[in-house]
């Protein structure tokens, strides 16, 4: 079972992901992405602080959106993984290629920082 | 050789039996009448033997019928009827036929001659008796036609009482001047008039074979009124004859007349009623077609007409159709004594019309399950019964009754339709469950077949030399699986062994699995670097996965002749490694991405190369996801630590046993939870 829920924040779309990506959930993840990508966000913040688990089905939905953040300048920031799905990501690879923060706030620094 | 009776045996005994014992009844009677005319005593034969040899002849016919009439299993009441019809009728015959020979003699020499006058009555009471005990045996049937305990004990009792009656003669009593006999004949009579009310079969004749029955019955009541007026004879007009002594023969006819009379009076009565109850047998064999309509080679429509056909007769519908609702298409019809431009005129009819009730099924509770019931006024129809057919849960078609009456369909219509629309929908449902197994079975079957193919791209010789002994174990959670570990022999001493996973489980993954295989074969003939290898990989790789579809490997060329290791990790899980010199075991920390990821050149910067040497007595253990991820009830992870602590405390055994060790611990610690992915375990010791 996996939530998504959406909010704008100041000047970026805030993403929070609750439950765990698994093979069927994964599908309302891509959903859900997928929309916030087609509505042209410059800004996304993806906060997995309650994502439990994640399947390599919800490992392969963030990595079919690296080549568009980078194709289109996204700012894409994944933050608040537990330490069992930073791993999943590590092991994968994916940290090399994902902006990936530890807290909300490392994450908004990014922002900034830009 | 020992003869064995059959029942024809019995049967043709009885007869034959029947007959001598007549025979001799008549020669006696006539060997009496010429010791009259004589004078010659008869002393030494009593009137007791004459009439031990009328009982014994009783009997004899007695169960001649019963193994004739009884033994026929039918139930063709009217068949059986005619039988007892027809031996009346013989017995009749011939009964005028004497009366007229009687007559014709009457005057003559002949007719006093005592001889032929009592040869001829002989021959009438054979036949009389054998119509009696036909009509007997027939009329027993009829009783006991869907017989309770309780009435069987009844008739049983009924029937040893009027055999008994046959030896009552020992006695010497007379109806007339005896109360024993007017009280045993009183009784029997009574039993007689009980048991004449069982008239059950009564109720499945239909209005012809009622109105047959009648005519038989009546003509078999004149005969047994008849019979009795010939064998009666009044003791007021003629004294020296001996009235009807018999209590078996008074018994027998007062049974008879009583049972015959009771049967024409009910099916009279039940004439009118016998078109309401033949069309209640009529819906029951309706309902019984409906729910054995599932044979083989018949489908859905047939159901749906044979519906349509028995909803329509049971209430008298004049026209009808079903909708049959399937996926988003036109909804199919089946169409009864109504064209296509009539029902769209009448559906028209419907959505304009005012006057429409709707019926209100207590079980269902959508709207979408009522029963509707529609008034028209301009078409030809004047009513409309519009019935849902759910199966499964959903709405699958709609029926519609139409009647050129208005007001043409009572409540009780509506429950018959109910209950047939429930059975047709069960048997549409079966059918289709039905469908789906077989389904199901071809899909599994399909699956069967994916599993051996995908299990003969497993190798099933690992490439080894004298420097080290491998071992390889994998276990798919479903029919066919994502792992794959393979191994090719570069040269002379280099091999080349890989360990992948794809993403996401089941057919996909095996898919992706076997283009791994069929890659892994090609590059390594190229006895590429490891590197080399992952950026071919990628590359052939990233134009075959789908867009989220990746796969992850860890590869290792083998040097024995420098006992050195190169190894590369594409975003597998790291390896495990048991240093013999260290006396402890580590996870490889090497960076690295997983194939399909990034599907560009910028992949090869990602990728980390290493090279080590080993030393006798090492231990490599390549594993899926699957083990280390592989959770209990509490869902706790299995994890590095506890595969790190299992080599090293079983390092000491080779790698069959290592394998087999660490596969029955996981197994230990996921307890009885189903395998949730693929697991593959590769290890390699060196010697």
């Amino acid at each position: 079972m996996i939530e998504i829920s959406k909010a704008t924040e100041n000047n970026y779309l805030l993403i929070s992901v609750h439950g765990e990506a698994d093979a069927s959930s994964s599908i309302e993840l891509d959903r859900q992405l997928r929309e916030a990508f087609d509505e042209d966000n410059s800004k996304i913040l993806v906060d997995c602080t309650n994502l439990n688990y994640i399947s390599s089905a919800g490992l392969g939905v963030f990595m079919s959106y690296i080549e568009e953040v980078n194709e289109k300048a996204i700012t894409f920031i994944i933050f608040g993984l537990s330490d069992k799905v930073s791993k999943v990501f590590t092991i994968l690879g994916l940290d090399q290629l994902l902006t990936i923060k530890e807290t909300k706030e490392d994450a908004l620094a990014e922002i900034d920082g830009l | 050789m020992k003869l064995k009776p059959t029942p024809k045996f019995y049967l043709r005994a009885s007869l034959v039996i029947g007959v001598l014992l007549w025979l001799a009844l008549t020669l006696l009677d006539l060997l009496r009448v010429y010791a009259d005319t004589s004078g010659v005593g008869m002393e030494g034969v009593s009137e007791k033997t004459s009439d031990t040899l009328e009982a014994l002849f009783f009997i004899a016919f007695i169960i001649y019928y019963k193994l004739r009439i009884g033994k026929a299993e039918s139930n063709n009441f009217v068949d059986l009827i005619w039988r007892v019809f027809a031996i009346g009728l013989v017995t009749t015959i011939t009964a005028l036929v004497i009366g007229l020979f009687n007559d014709s003699i009457e005057g003559s020499k002949l007719s006093e001659n005592p001889f032929i006058g009592k040869f001829l009555f002989s021959i009438n009471e054979l036949l009389i008796s054998l119509f009696l005990i036909s009509t007997f045996v027939v009329w027993k049937k009829l009783i006991l036609y869907q017989k309770s305990k309780r009435l069987l004990v009844w008739w049983n009792v009924f029937e040893v009482t009027i055999y008994a009656s046959l030896f009552f003669y020992f006695t010497g009593l007379t109806f007339q001047d005896s109360w024993i006999f007017k009280t045993i004949y009183g009784v029997i009579t009574l039993m007689g008039l009980l048991l004449s009310a069982n008239l059950k079969w009564v109720a499945y004749l239909n209005f012809k074979q009622k109105w047959k029955s009648i005519l038989l019955i009546l003509l078999i009541t004149i005969y047994l009124f008849y019979f009795f007026i010939t064998v009666y004879v009044d003791p007021a007009t003629d004294e020296t004859f001996a009235t009807i002594g018999n209590l078996f023969i008074i018994s027998l006819f007062t049974f008879l007349m009583f049972y015959s009379l009771f049967s024409l009076l009910v099916i009279l009565f039940n004439l009118p009623t016998s078109s309401v109850f033949e069309k209640k047998m009529e819906e029951a064999i309706n309902f019984q077609r409906l729910s054995q309509s599932i044979q083989k080679g018949e489908n859905e429509n047939q159901i749906f007409d044979v519906l349509l056909n028995s909803a329509m007769s049971a209430v008298y519908a004049d026209a009808g159709w079903i909708e049959i609702i399937r996926d988003d298409n036109e909804p199919e019809l089946r169409t009864r004594n109504v064209s296509r431009a009539n029902i769209t005129a009448v559906r028209a009819q419907i959505a304009q019309s005012k006057s429409r009730t709707v019926l209100k099924s207590p079980l269902e509770r959508s709207s979408e399950n009522d029963r509707v019931l529609v008034m028209l006024r301009k078409s030809n129809f004047r009513s409309v019964l519009i019935v849902p057919l759910e199966i499964q849960g959903n709405i699958s078609g709609y029926m519609y009754l139409l009647n050129e009456l208005s007001d043409g369909f009572n409540k009780e219509m509506i429950n018959i339709i109910n209950t047939f629309v429930s059975q047709a929908s069960i048997s549409v449902e079966n059918f289709r469950l039905m469908g789906e197994a077989l389904e199901n079975e071809r899909y599994k079957e399909e699956l069967n077949i994916a599993k051996s193919v995908q299990r003969a791209l497993l190798p099933k010789k690992l490439e080894h030399d004298t420097c080290f002994d491998i071992h390889g174990f994998t276990q798919a959670a479903a029919e066919v699986g994502g792992d794959y570990y393979d191994t090719f022999r570069l040269s002379e001493h280099k091999f080349a062994v890989v360990i992948g996973d794809v993403s996401g489980k089941g057919t996909s993954a095996a898919f992706h699995m076997s283009q791994m295989k069929g890659i892994f074969q090609s590059l390594a003939q190229l006895d590429l670097s490891a590197k080399e290898f992952l950026i071919n990989a990628n590359t052939a790789l990233s134009n075959c996965l789908e867009k989220t579809s990746f796969i992850t490997l860890s590869y290792f060329i083998i040097d024995t002749e420098k006992r050195m290791l190169e190894f590369t990790r594409a975003g597998h899980c790291p390896t495990l490694y048991y240093s013999k010199k260290e006396d402890s075991a580590r996870f490889f920390q090497n960076k690295g991405m997983g194939l399909g990821i990034l599907r560009n050149e910028r992949y090869e910067n990602f990728i980390e190369v290493n090279h080590m040497s080993f030393e006798k007595g090492d231990i490599l253990v390549l594993y899926t996801d699957g083990i280390s991820e592989a959770t209990n009830e509490e869902q706790e992870e299995f994890g590095y630590d506890r595969l790190k602590n299992l080599l090293e405390q079983n390092y000491h055994y080779d790698p069959v046993m290592i394998q087999k060790v660490a596969i029955s611990k996981l197994y230990e610690f996921c307890g009885n939870k189903d395998l949730n992915d693929d697991y593959t375990m590769v290890v390699i010791k060196f010697r």
